[in-house]
């Protein structure tokens, strides 16, 4: 604690509008922040960067009171403050704009403006005040925008003006911006980066939280960096190059590395032409996937790189037949089976390890022995006539337990719900695995798992691609991508920007891809770039 | 479940104990009614409830089964579609138009014989897993709420038995504002309980109550059909997943939930103990109170059983309260909050559930626990 009040001392007159000192949060069986000590500057826009669950999501929530944190203290303009929830940070002038918009789809854009705030008058609204107050603030930070437009007409990116001015109405001067990025499309991107400099013109702070470097390089002034819940530091963004950062946000190589000898490919197992998936959501205009094709061979792994949210779920869920496809073809083992149900294509070589193992891949109140056979419970094997064959199900769920090393307090007669995540998983890789198929879908098959079950997902991932089945890896880490892949595709806005071999590309080189820095030519357009062999084009910066 | 290790023991203790929690809960709470209205009687009035269903012997326990018979079916028909993820609120709609199709084809179809009396209850199931049908297509291809089809499904099957048989001459009494008699071939048999229990109305129709639960039991607990019906009610994202077709077991659950509180219907309409459709604007009580026998019963079929003869014991009791100048409807009320706080009681499970979860993850220790939990 000592040193806590020299730093702050001796840096008093960096003025300093929000410090979260030496912030420690524990979770059951995982350290969310371990020690994390951020610093925002009066009128500076300071970037939060780190890979998905590295714990700025958490941070935040400490900050807006959501969670008492076990250690460390919150400063608010030099002094001390205790946080109990939203509103007290909404009083300290703290606001936020969610990744996910919290707005009320029919109402107006003032009607969302106000709310919370209304002024009334003898308990009737008086909305004319507040009518002048909003346009007087769009004029004033340029965000235009019709206040009696109702939210479900206009576009995402008109709707994130909406959350801004409802920040600049209640007069927060410290805003925080989730991913705002994540749903946008390049020009609304650049209109959000002329809004964030505007807004720092006036004298507000900006907390921005990404991990896309591009907009870190275009609008921030430092980053502070978190890695697995750790605080890494902070550096001046103009003097760092971007392959610093990203090394600081990945870090170095984990210690595991899994020994793999070189893939030997077979003939083609899955293959997908110009896929297309439209964006679902109102106002969303770009496609989510947009016209992917690439192919599968036996025997190898190609792992999709990307940021989260660049399509690769939607990509996945169109294969698997659980989500939509407006466009394209899916063939596996050279059978056309876009048009096919979801159990034909479980039953016909497919495989998929979810990305949601809790929403997806587990019905949670089954026991284990259950949710062994979720999809072949039909299947003779395991059934007489219309019953079920018990003794079949429970024997075939103890040999899986036997051979995965789940461990569960009853055996096959778990409920799944009271397992710990990791053995969740692994019931779900066990059980995808063993049943017979010949392309594996596994998406972020390690997420939230500690490092032994890392390992180990790894390891039976590696053996079955030795075994001859092809694999489909989609995964945010690079550590995971660089351990796994035979074959790197870089997913960035719905597009395959780039294939690369993992032996011949460096961590930093993938990641520029990834957050769409760098652009491969278009396979097939380029100069030379039969397939497999790569023409890695420079260049393509914004 | 399983075939070496049984699998929930806990769970289902706590489940059971929630119900009686419940039940303990609400009579205290009625207790404490009776106090209220006229405390000198309070306590005998209240042992009346207690014991008033057996004053009169072997027909006491006889009538207890026989009002039984109903609400363990609709609580049965409600419960299956809790498993399943529905909420069949159309139990009272799908116990109307069951005993009009029962008592429609008890007097129009003499000429069956000896199987009159099984056509008439498979009439008033048909008519039941149609009037389940409707929300159940509705739901699955439309997306349209269960619960809101189902409510307007009692309101149509409520008018449409009145109109019926109102406005057919062959099935209505005019001079009783109801339907007329069934023939008497299609009464249900008494299956000797004429002569266990002496004097009371019981039939073959609890012993249909008693295979219906069987079946039901073996069907979500044994069967294919069974384990896809209650994937989908757990999670049916997971079902989809697993390439369940979820549409088809939306349907079939109401279909056959339907058909469950039909036969209730039929049942009633058949017993030959002067049950008739009564021609007024009111809903079938049988079918709310199913929903009450469900709840206590927490959906499980046996659970649903015991509930249902426990609710029936209650009020068989409750009818004598009038000795002590006490109106039956207090035992309503009693009921009422014996459902009240089963609600309550399902809170208290959770907590528990809650609570030792937090135990279980804290034992571990902090260093990579998530791996560590549970037993080697």
């Amino acid at each position: 604690m000592e040193n806590i009040k020299q730093t702050t001392e001796t840096k008093k007159d960096d003025n300093y509008v929000v410090e979260m000192l030496n912030i420690t949060k524990v979770f059951p069986g995982i350290i969310a922040n371990d020690d994390v000590t951020i610093r925002l500057r009066q009128g500076e826009i300071l970037a939060l960067l780190g890979e998905n669950g590295a714990g700025k999501s958490t941070l935040m929530s400490v900050l807006f009171g959501l969670y008492q944190p076990e250690k460390g203290i919150i400063k608010v303009r030099g002094k001390e403050v205790k946080i109990n929830g939203p509103l007290d940070a909404n009083a300290l002038g703290i606001g936020m704009v969610h990744q996910h918009f919290k707005l009320v789809d029919n109402f107006t854009v003032l009607q969302n403006i106000v709310l919370g705030m209304e002024t009334t008058k003898g308990g009737l609204l008086k909305m004319d005040d507040a009518r002048k107050k909003v346009l007087e603030l769009s004029e004033r930070y340029n965000l235009r925008i019709d206040p009696d437009a109702k939210i479900e007409d206009i576009t995402v990116g008109q709707q994130q003006r909406v959350e801004i001015l409802k920040m600049l109405y209640r007069d927060n001067e410290i805003m925080i911006f989730d991913e705002p990025t994540a749903v946008l499309t390049p020009q609304e991107i650049d209109e959000l980066m002329l809004i964030m400099k505007n807004l720092i013109k006036e004298g507000k702070s900006i907390l921005f939280i990404t991990h896309k470097l591009n907009e870190i390089k275009a609008v921030a002034d430092r980053c502070a960096v978190l890695r697995r819940g750790k605080y890494i530091g902070t550096i001046d963004v103009a003097s760092t190059s971007k392959e610093e950062m990203s090394e600081m946000m990945v870090g170095r190589k984990v210690e595991l590395t899994i020994e793999k000898k070189p893939a030997n490919p077979g003939k083609t197992i899955l293959e997908v032409d110009d896929l297309t998936v439209a964006a679902g959501l109102k106002g969303h205009k770009k496609n989510v996937v947009d016209n992917v094709s690439f192919k599968v061979r036996a025997g190898e792994i190609v792992c999709i790189a990307g940021i989260d949210g660049n399509g690769q779920s939607e990509l996945i869920s169109a294969i698997s037949g659980i989500g939509p496809m407006h466009n394209g073809r899916i063939s596996i083992n050279g059978e056309d089976m876009t048009k096919k149900s979801i159990r034909y294509k479980n039953t016909h070589g497919l495989s998929h390890i979810p990305e949601d193992r809790q929403k997806y891949g587990l019905v949670l109140d089954y026991n284990l022995a259950y949710n062994a056979v979720l999809q072949q419970y039909f299947e003779p094997q395991f059934s007489n006539g219309i019953f079920l064959n018990m003794d079949a199900i429970y024997k075939y769920s103890d040999e899986l337990i036997k051979n995965y090393d789940i461990r569960s307090g009853e055996g096959s007669a778990t409920i799944t719900r009271s397992m710990s995540g990791g053995n969740q998983q692994k019931v779900i890789v066990a059980r995808e695995n063993t049943r017979p198929h010949d392309i594996l879908l596994a998406v972020q098959p390690t997420r939230g798992l500690d490092v032994g079950a890392i390992e180990y997902i790894h390891k039976e991932l590696v053996k079955e691609r030795d075994a001859g089945k092809a694999i489909l890896l989609v995964s945010l880490e690079l550590d995971e991508v660089r351990n796994l892949a035979d074959r790197i595709l870089v997913i960035y806005e719905g597009k395959i920007v780039a294939e690369l071999d993992p032996d011949k590309v460096s961590n930093q080189e993938i990641g520029l891809y990834m957050s769409g820095s760098k652009r491969q030519a278009v396979i097939g357009e380029g100069e030379d770039a039969p397939s497999g062999v790569m023409a890695v084009k420079k260049g393509g910066e914004n | 479940m399983g075939n070496t290790k049984s699998s929930k023991p806990k769970k289902s203790n706590i489940g059971f104990l929630s119900s009686v929690f419940a039940i303990i809960i609400g009579l205290l709470v009625g207790l404490v009614i009776l106090f209220i209205c006229n405390p000198a009687q309070a306590l005998p009035g209240f042992l009346t409830i207690l014991t008033g269903s057996f004053t009169h012997g072997a027909r006491g326990v006889g009538q207890i089964f026989y009002y039984a018979t109903p609400i363990i079916l609709t609580g049965l028909s409600v419960g299956f579609a809790f498993k399943t993820g529905l909420f069949n609120i159309g139990a009272p709609g799908q116990y109307m138009v069951g005993s009009l199709g029962a008592v429609a084809i008890g007097i129009l179809g003499e000429g069956l014989g000896p199987i009159h009396w099984v056509v008439a209850l498979a009439g008033g199931m048909a008519m039941g897993a149609v009037w389940g049908a409707v929300p159940g297509i509705l739901k699955a291809y439309f997306n349209v709420n269960e619960v809101i089809a189902s409510i307007m499904m009692n309101y149509i099957g409520m008018y449409l038995s009145n109109w019926v048989v109102k406005s057919t001459p062959a099935l209505f009494n005019t001079l009783r504002n109801e339907s007329k008699n069934v023939a008497v071939t299609a009464n249900l048999p008494k299956a000797g309980f004429d002569k266990i229990f002496e004097g009371s109305s019981l039939n073959a129709g609890f012993i249909v109550a008693i295979l219906a639960v069987i079946i039901i039991w073996v069907l979500l607990y044994k069967t294919k059909f069974g384990y896809e019906l209650q994937a989908c009610g757990f999670n049916r994202f997971a079902s989809k997943y697993a390439g369940i077709n979820e549409k088809k077991n939306i349907m079939m659950a109401m279909v056959i939930a339907g058909a469950i509180s039909g036969l209730a219907g039929a049942i009633v309409m058949l017993a030959g103990s002067g049950a008739h459709i009564t021609v007024k604007d009111a809903i079938a009580q049988e079918g709310f109170t199913g929903i009450a026998v469900a709840l206590l019963g927490l959906s499980h079929p046996v659970g649903v059983f015991l509930a249902g003869i426990f609710i029936a014991y209650l009020t068989a009791g409750g009818f004598y309260l009038q000795l002590f100048q006490f109106s039956t409807e207090i035992i309503d009320i009693i009921v009422a909050v014996i459902i009240y706080f089963s609600a309550f009681a399902l809170f208290v499970k959770i907590m528990i559930d809650k609570f030792s979860k937090k135990k279980e993850m804290k034992e571990p220790g902090e260093s990579s626990a998530s791996e560590k939990g549970g037993e080697r």
